[in-house]
């Protein structure tokens, strides 16, 4: 085709294609969990398009701020289709990553040597949140004010610099119209940054080749398949096998989506509080406040520890410490083997503790705390950590299956 | 080999230790799932209500029912509460009501239909009267939810301790009076105290005494309550008209799209397998 | 999609290309389908919203107390729209222009169907216009004098193009077409609805 060959002598179009898609060989054994990262980007993409859409309409002003979005929910036009996906889409946007986030922990896809895929992948779960957080504010209800409050607040416990800090992010004494322009303005511009780390997220991914579940390297296997002699035996090239395959898990995840977003956008007040379909009122705190259910698990954490020494900065000292835990896994994992498959039974409990607890901690970050509540954010803040800090000794010392020298397939 | 054998003996020390360690933490998570279960169910159960809530379900197939809610809206919540977010045409339109109709009957506050339903009654005359703002009613469904408001619609009564001389039993010391007494008549509340299994007591009501009858039956003002609570769910999202419908024909597009790309994927894939 | 599956590498696994191509061919059409379906609402999205339509709703003018020479200005979608009235004298007048208009005939599509005529109105004695010169958007002065002078009927103060009692632009002005007529249509004798063709039209 001269068009493309025009195209080629200017820009490296047919290469790229060819060295990420149609020649990028992955292994060929991938399962229900390699259906997140495409995924990711499915979603990345959507939330950036409907939040151009919802910009158009929607005002960063304390005073139009929620009747603009009820206009966009009834006087725009396919408005509320827009926004129901873009609320929707967020809370999606976190369970694709969670689960993503476990394929990685089930496989040891953070293992040398793809230390930097999951650390930009952090980055980016990092970003995901800042962003969810200031997006929250925006429709100015009351569970975004006041979520946003508390919040804030948090930075305010920090000694010294906190009470400076927590202001300067509000630009205000409290959560104000101030807050709710700069938060728009980040809201706005984060995803575009997050778009640039997913690049570097593939980038080194496609230095060092996808991990799989049997955790085994088949760029060091041997060599050669049907469709090139020197490409690793066990892969697959990702076009068209993977293209199709994740097709495929596309649209039945966007059925799962717009399932939500047609029959039950609310998600029973999960994905749409029922406080917040009232204004913010700076005088009025609800009855009880939660932030949305895919920040509870670290704020159960922040509750679960107590202030001593006469500040609270403990709990949240210990929350952003949950965050940060995640960054050190491939310098804590000790084991001679990468995947969950070929692990000893101490990595698995360890696991199904932790993620037991990850979901624990997040439903009782929903509930308002009594002392028996409590003491259960305690008891699971401690077994999150453990399967942190404990897995250089359990991984190590446990008695671990042969790796098989291919894939076991 | 002395080393090495130590080494050995320490791996498997060691071992223990780490299954030691994993065995605290499964009994650890047992017993708090355990403790979860038990006790964390009646902590939640605490919200205490002085009666039981007569069972509501709103509908928006039931457009009559809607139309009659929308006659009462206007007439009854209209005057002092506000719907700023809804138009009147676009209420004409989906409530099937003829637009001349709404021109003629409901436009009291507004110059033309396309205006949305404001209120005449200026906020601050009315914070002065009731002590509060009367809150704008667009949403209010999507907040207190349809059975809330249904039980509120029957349950105020007379109440002498009150300032307005009224209250509700679904929400306690309320600022508003009974806008529709005349429709549902003057009714008294019999409260009783009722003993709970741990010693505490609290009071529930027992019964409405009706004083003075309305110009409904109780089963008419039954129906005109479900009509109005019909109603203003329509008002907290009125795109919910059309979008279950939408719903089910992009669930069909999907399932044949999923079907399509079952079948694509299986045929590359007898490559592989 | 370039199918590179060598076959004879895949002996008694012969490929069915046609059924991938087929496959390949509907699957894509439904996403491409999808896709559409879903830039529907996203491009209607930007279509003027009921706000903006309830805001340019049609303006119903009680024209009661318009007489010969007199102009009532309303606005509609955020424009001004004058409602004149002409004498029996100054329509006559019209005819005689169109030596020194541009466009005597209305050829130019400015107005509805119904208002193509010599008087560019419905009711020759009542003429509606958007008062909005077709230059560069400035509005133009009505000038009530019976003009056949230089200056026309209306005179755009910032450029200085001219327009005649029906709202034809002059030759050698800046302004290169006549002014628009809006859709207008009578409810009675005395109210114009402007912004809405004629029921019959």
């Amino acid at each position: 085709m001269s068009l493309m060959n025009w195209i080629d002598r200017r820009f490296p179009a047919t290469k790229v294609f060819k060295e990420h898609l149609s020649e990028y060989y992955a292994p060929k054994n991938f399962n229900f969990w390699y259906f997140f990262g495409s995924l990711a980007i499915v979603m990345l993409v959507l939330q950036i398009v409907t939040g151009v859409l919802l910009a158009m309409n929607y005002k960063p002003d304390a005073d139009s701020a929620f009747a603009s979005v009820e206009y966009i929910m009834r006087d725009v036009w396919g408005g509320w289709f827009v926004r129901y996906m873009h609320s929707t889409g967020a809370s999606f946007f976190f369970i694709v990553i969670y689960l993503h986030m476990f394929r990685g922990l089930l496989y040891g896809s953070y293992r040398n040597p793809r230390e930097l895929i999951w650390i930009f992948g952090m980055v980016i779960y990092i970003a995901m949140m800042a962003t969810a957080f200031f997006g929250y504010l925006l429709p100015w209800g009351q569970m975004s004010y006041w979520g946003a409050q508390v919040i804030v607040n948090l930075f305010d416990t920090i000694p010294w610099i906190g009470p400076p800090l927590a202001e300067w992010i509000r630009g205000d004494y409290v959560i104000s119209d101030i807050t709710l322009n700069r938060f728009y303005a980040l809201h706005y511009l984060v995803p575009f940054l997050l778009a640039g780390l997913v690049f570097l997220h593939i980038v080194a991914l496609h230095k060092v080749g996808s991990n799989n579940p049997d955790g085994v390297e088949i760029k060091r296997g041997p060599k050669g398949n049907r469709w090139d002699a020197n490409a690793p035996a066990d892969g697959v090239p990702f076009h068209p096998y993977y293209t199709v395959k994740d097709t495929l898990g596309m649209v039945v995840f966007l059925a799962a989506f717009f399932a939500v977003v047609f029959f039950m956008p609310e998600m029973g007040g999960y994905f749409l509080e029922q406080p917040n379909f009232e204004p913010a009122n700076p005088l009025k705190t609800p009855e009880h406040i939660a932030p949305v259910w895919y920040f509870t698990p670290y704020y159960a954490i922040l509750r679960a520890v107590p202030s001593f020494a006469g500040t609270q900065v403990w709990g949240v000292l210990a929350m952003f410490a949950a965050l940060v835990v995640f960054f050190l896994l491939p310098w804590l994992d000790r084991s001679s083997v990468a995947s969950m498959r070929y692990k000893g039974w101490m990595s698995k409990l360890a696991l199904g503790i932790f993620a037991l607890s990850f979901l624990a901690l997040g439903y009782l970050g929903t509930r308002p705390p009594t002392p028996q509540l409590t003491l259960l954010a305690q008891v699971f803040t401690l077994l999150y950590f453990a399967y942190f800090f404990l897995m250089p000794f359990y991984s190590q010392l446990e008695k671990t299956k042969p790796v098989p020298e291919r894939l076991s397939q | 080999m002395m080393d090495m054998m130590r080494s050995q003996t320490t791996r498997k020390n060691y071992r223990a230790l780490g299954g030691a360690l994993a065995t605290a933490m499964a009994t650890a998570l047992t017993v708090t799932v355990t403790v979860l279960t038990v006790f964390a169910s009646p902590a939640l159960a605490a919200t205490e209500s002085k009666m039981q809530m007569t069972p509501f379900k709103a509908s928006l197939k039931d457009t009559p029912s809607m139309q009659r809610g929308a006659k009462l809206f206007v007439n009854y919540c209209l005057s002092c509460h506000s719907a700023k977010f809804m138009r009147y045409n676009r209420m004409a339109e989906d409530l099937h009501i003829p637009p001349a109709l709404v021109e003629k009957h409901m436009l009291f506050a507004a110059e033309k239909i396309g205006d949305p339903m404001e209120t005449t009654m200026p906020a601050d005359a009315a914070e002065e009267w009731f002590g509060v703002a009367p809150p704008d009613l667009s949403l209010i469904a999507r907040l207190r939810g349809p059975e809330w408001l249904y039980n509120y619609f029957l349950t105020f009564y007379l109440d002498d301790n009150s300032p307005s001389g009224w209250n509700n039993v679904v929400f306690e010391n309320v600022a508003m009076p009974h806008a529709m007494h005349e429709l549902q008549g003057l009714q008294r509340a019999v409260f009783k105290t009722e003993t709970a299994a741990d010693g505490t007591q609290r009071e529930v009501l027992e019964r409405f005494e009706i004083t003075s009858p309305g110009k409904m039956s109780v089963a008419e003002y039954r129906q005109a309550a479900a009509d109005l609570t019909n109603f203003l769910v329509y008002l907290g999202e009125p795109a919910k008209l059309v979008r279950i419908e939408y719903g089910i024909w992009v669930m069909l597009f999907m399932l044949v799209f999923a079907g399509l790309a079952y079948m694509l994927k299986k045929e590359y894939w007898r490559d592989v397998e | 999609m370039t199918d590179k599956t060598p076959d004879s590498r895949a002996p008694g696994n012969a490929v069915d290309r046609r059924r991938r191509r087929l496959l390949t061919a509907a699957t894509t059409g439904m996403g491409l389908a999808g896709t559409a379906g879903m830039l529907v609402p996203f491009a209607g999205s930007m279509l003027p919203s009921e706000k903006a339509k309830a805001a340019g709703a049609p303006v119903a003018v009680d024209i009661s107390a318009l007489a010969p020479g007199k102009q009532i200005t309303v606005e509609w979608r955020g424009k001004p729209v004058w409602i004149i009235g002409r004498s029996a004298e100054e329509l006559d007048f019209l005819a005689s222009m169109a030596e020194i208009l541009a466009d005597p005939d209305s050829d130019a599509a400015q107005q509805p169907a119904y208002a193509r005529n010599r008087y560019r109105s419905i009711k020759r004695e009542v003429l509606v216009l958007v008062g909005i010169c077709t230059h560069l958007g400035c509005s133009p002065k009505f000038r009530p004098a019976l003009t056949a002078d230089a200056d026309g009927a209306f005179l755009c103060a910032c450029h200085g193009s001219r327009f005649d009692l029906a709202g034809r632009v002059y030759r050698n002005v800046p302004a290169p077409t006549n002014l628009v007529v809006p859709p207008h249509r009578y409810l009675s004798d005395s109210v114009i609805l402007i912004g809405e063709h004629p029921e019959t039209a």
